[in-house]
């Protein structure tokens, strides 16, 4: 299966986003490039700017490993994906709001009930809620393959609490550091304002109504977490306090944290700390992780909380394969960015296709992530894919699947000089007001030869991604 | 600001001074042993005088410098060692991480790194004098880029307290553990053997030369006690730790309108080390004015935790 080259593709040679690039490239030695590589590990080694993996305790603090070479995204090319990606977060946001008040959706049959119903993703504690401003995720991942040139898919939504920004930014900070001359030669858009964009959007759904005084902190379940490092960098960069629960409480009927001089009122809280352990009023009751209370807060209107609770529901794996339904339903146009084909194996049909062609099937778990508890059919083994099939015969509803799609390729920088690894695109998109998009997002390379897996907890690593302007 | 990251700051920081004054403690011992033959009971005051007697017992059942110099650097089993101490030192940092600069946290977490490396395997004594001038060079990058790119802000003065609490109560320790070398009847003749004791008391608070430049050439233990203790231009001395805390205190109660039971207690410790003499010192005991001062010191660091709400 040939791959789509970004870069170099088969029939049509140098493609015209890396041109310039590639100028600059081949008056390079590759001694010099190589050192760089090393400058840029130690860089990020220093900066500690670490990832803990769960389950390798000798790899607690682990760098997620950095790619020099650049993935290229010329300006036609990101402005059509922006059209797609603020359609599909249009999308989703109504989605969010019917399905926890009238369920239209549900009512025009166009998503099946038992789909929201049986769905652990769905918060029952959040129908009738509206939270401020009407926006239910105000942060949103996208997931983008490709794998033509002009062929983009959505991989994957996540509404939740979607991370990596920061290696968006550490990845360009580093870049400028180490080829600053590539930034003289070639105009590539700036990410470095995404912080900024941040706080305004999340200002501008504060309760309070006039975005100038709303207090707005980053709840991080603490410094052991994984993404720990993401939590403080995006305070910092925001100005504003990086809480965690212990630091929260309920006060007059607000949330409040505890401060050298008092209990200070917060306006809008940047959760990243999960659903299930927001509140153990509500939810985990063992949970130290959050505040008690918090929810007779927000639902009283006094908070707001991003993403909101119970957005789960519209990046469920299973909802996944219903969004171009769910993006034609409620903006009564098709979807511009396609979906994946996907089998619910939930239906007997898909089930016994998909047990017949596993060798063909990437199969995933409904609510997984990261990468964990998931099958790349043709590169497992059989004993694997036999293994695989008792599991899936055993819950037919925890599984998708989808072909096994060839994966662009961009070249990495490897001791044997240039070598193409697939990679995908994760853009940011902010949603308040308006919706704010940096040019750029993350793209994740998986780093072995062949491999389809660009999950940092897989071996994955990362690359600095560019949006020419032009 | 937070109470849990000044809480977060003010450890950070006495962590660090306290992996640097651990350095400095084993380094006057390794003198002493050097210098002199029996050296158990030296490396038993030097335990002493890092506060870790009783981590110490429960581990050991002697005394010796390998032993000592192991659990005082390396060993995890005590919290104070250098090791257990720039690992909680940077746990704290990275907890307040957005309150530092990107050079402090770079320099600590570099620190951490490399302690952590050199300190992984048992110490070499061939290599020991190398170690400890990488702790205090570790220690040392870290106050410099503190310094030298941190507001002087209330993460500034938090920062500062823990520096100087922590200072303060080791050089208090390491003067009541010696006390009795200071008392003028005892050391009345001003034997070799005392020389090298005073000269280990200045060494472990880095100011066997600077004591030279402010007073004569021979070591007189009022003069040593008054350095410690007194001079306020000594930056190990206790007056000098709460001129520095008074100033950090008196930054916060300007910048939140609120004075608490801690300005009072550091006022208080203050005019215990400006009223009156070495001479009167000695007269009331040293020993007991060592205690009332170690206790004011902790109740201090108790009344700022409060006060501030660092819990």
């Amino acid at each position: 299966m040939a791959a789509f080259d970004e870069m170099r593709p088969e029939k049509t040679g140098l493609r015209e986003p890396y041109s310039a690039y590639c100028d600059w490239l081949q008056a390079q030695n590759t001694t010099r490039l190589t050192e760089k590589m090393r400058d840029a590990e130690s860089v990020f080694r220093r900066t500690g700017i670490t990832f803990a993996v769960y389950g390798t305790e000798e790899a607690a603090e682990r760098l997620i490993p950095f790619d020099i070479v650049p993935r290229i995204i010329s300006g036609s090319e990101w402005r059509r994906l922006t059209q797609g990606i603020e359609q599909r977060v249009q999308a989703l946001n109504a989605f969010l709001d019917d399905i926890y008040h009238r369920q239209e959706i549900l009512r025009a049959g166009r998503v099946p009930k038992e789909l929201i119903a049986r769905n652990e993703a769905f918060l029952p504690e959040m129908i009738g809620v509206r939270p401020p401003a009407g926006v239910y995720t105000h942060i949103i991942g996208v997931d983008i393959v490709r794998t033509g040139e002009n062929e983009f898919f959505v991989l994957e939504d996540n509404a939740r609490t979607p991370s990596g920004v920061s290696y968006m930014l550490e990845n360009r900070e580093t870049m400028m550091q180490l080829f600053p001359e590539l930034f003289q030669r070639i105009k590539v858009r700036p990410v470095e304002n995404y912080p900024q964009l941040l706080r305004q959007s999340l200002s501008a759904v504060s309760p309070r109504g006039n975005a100038a005084e709303a207090t707005i902190a980053v709840l991080t379940p603490g410094s052991y977490n994984s993404a720990f490092f993401e939590h403080a960098f995006l305070a910092d960069q925001m100005g504003v306090e990086l809480v965690e629960g212990q630091d929260l409480r309920v006060v007059d009927g607000h949330v409040a944290m505890r401060t050298t001089q008092g209990y200070k009122q917060i306006d809008v809280l940047y959760r990243r700390v999960d659903d299930a352990y927001l509140d153990p009023l509500t939810f985990n009751p063992d949970s130290a992780l959050g505040v008690a209370g918090i929810m007779d807060v927000y639902r009283a209107g006094n908070i707001t909380i991003a993403n909101a609770p119970g957005t789960g529901i519209a990046d469920d794996k299973a909802i996944y394969s219903y969004m171009p339904e769910i993006v034609e339903f409620y903006t009564g146009r098709k979807a511009i960015l396609g979906n994946i084909p996907t089998w619910r194996c939930s239906e007997p049909d898909s089930l016994k296709y998909v047990l017949e062609h596993l060798g063909e099937l990437v199969v995933k778990e409904v609510h997984g992530s990261g990468g964990y508890g998931m099958l790349v059919g043709p590169a497992a083994s059989r004993k694997e894919r036999e293994d695989f099939a008792r599991k899936l015969k055993a819950k037919p509803a925890n599984y998708i699947a989808q072909p096994t799609l060839a994966l662009s390729t961009c070249p990495i920088l490897t001791e044997k000089g240039l070598a193409p690894r697939h990679v995908d695109l994760r853009p940011f998109v902010l949603v308040s007001d308006r919706i704010r998009i940096v040019p750029g997002g993350l793209t994740r390379v998986a780093l072995k030869e062949g491999s389809l897996v660009v999950n940092s907890s897989q071996g994955g690593g990362t690359k600095d991604t560019w949006v020419l302007d032009d | 600001m937070l109470g849990r990251t000044a809480n977060g700051l003010y450890w950070m920081s006495r962590y660090i001074e306290r992996a640097e004054n651990m350095a400095r403690l084993v380094d006057a011992g390794l003198r002493l042993a050097l210098t002199r033959e029996s050296s158990a009971d030296e490396w038993a005051s030097v335990v002493v005088s890092a506060g870790a007697r009783d981590a110490y017992d429960a581990r050991h059942s002697e005394y010796s410098g390998p032993l000592a110099i192991d659990f005082l650097l390396r060993d995890t089993v005590n919290p104070s060692s250098v090791l257990s101490s720039i690992e909680t030192a940077r746990n704290n940092a990275r907890m307040v991480r957005t309150a530092l600069t990107r050079e402090t946290w770079e320099s600590i977490n570099e620190a951490w790194m490399s302690l952590k490396r050199i300190l992984a395997v048992p110490i070499d004594e061939r290599e020991l004098p190398k170690i400890l001038d990488a702790i205090k060079r570790e220690t040392a990058l870290i106050r410099g880029s503190f310094h030298g790119t941190m507001l002087r802000n209330e993460i500034f003065d938090f920062s500062q307290l823990g520096t100087f609490v922590e200072r303060a109560d080791n050089t208090a320790r390491i003067l009541d553990v010696k006390y009795y070398v200071l008392l003028p009847s005892i050391s009345w003749v001003g034997s070799s053997l005392d020389n090298y004791q005073w000269e280990s008391i200045l060494r472990s608070v880095a100011a066997h030369r600077s004591y030279r430049w402010v007073y004569e050439a021979d070591y007189r233990p009022t003069n040593v006690a008054d350095f410690l203790i007194l001079n306020r231009r000594m930056p190990r001395s206790l007056a000098y730790c709460y001129r520095m805390i008074l100033e950090s205190l008196n930054f916060l109660g300007d910048d939140y309108d609120a004075r608490h039971d801690c300005h009072d207690t550091a006022v208080q410790t203050m005019r215990m080390l400006q009223r009156g003499t070495i001479a009167d010192i000695f007269d009331r005991g040293l020993h007991e004015f060592l205690g009332d001062f170690i206790r004011l010191n902790n109740k201090l660091g108790n009344e700022v935790a409060q006060a501030y709400r660092f819990y």
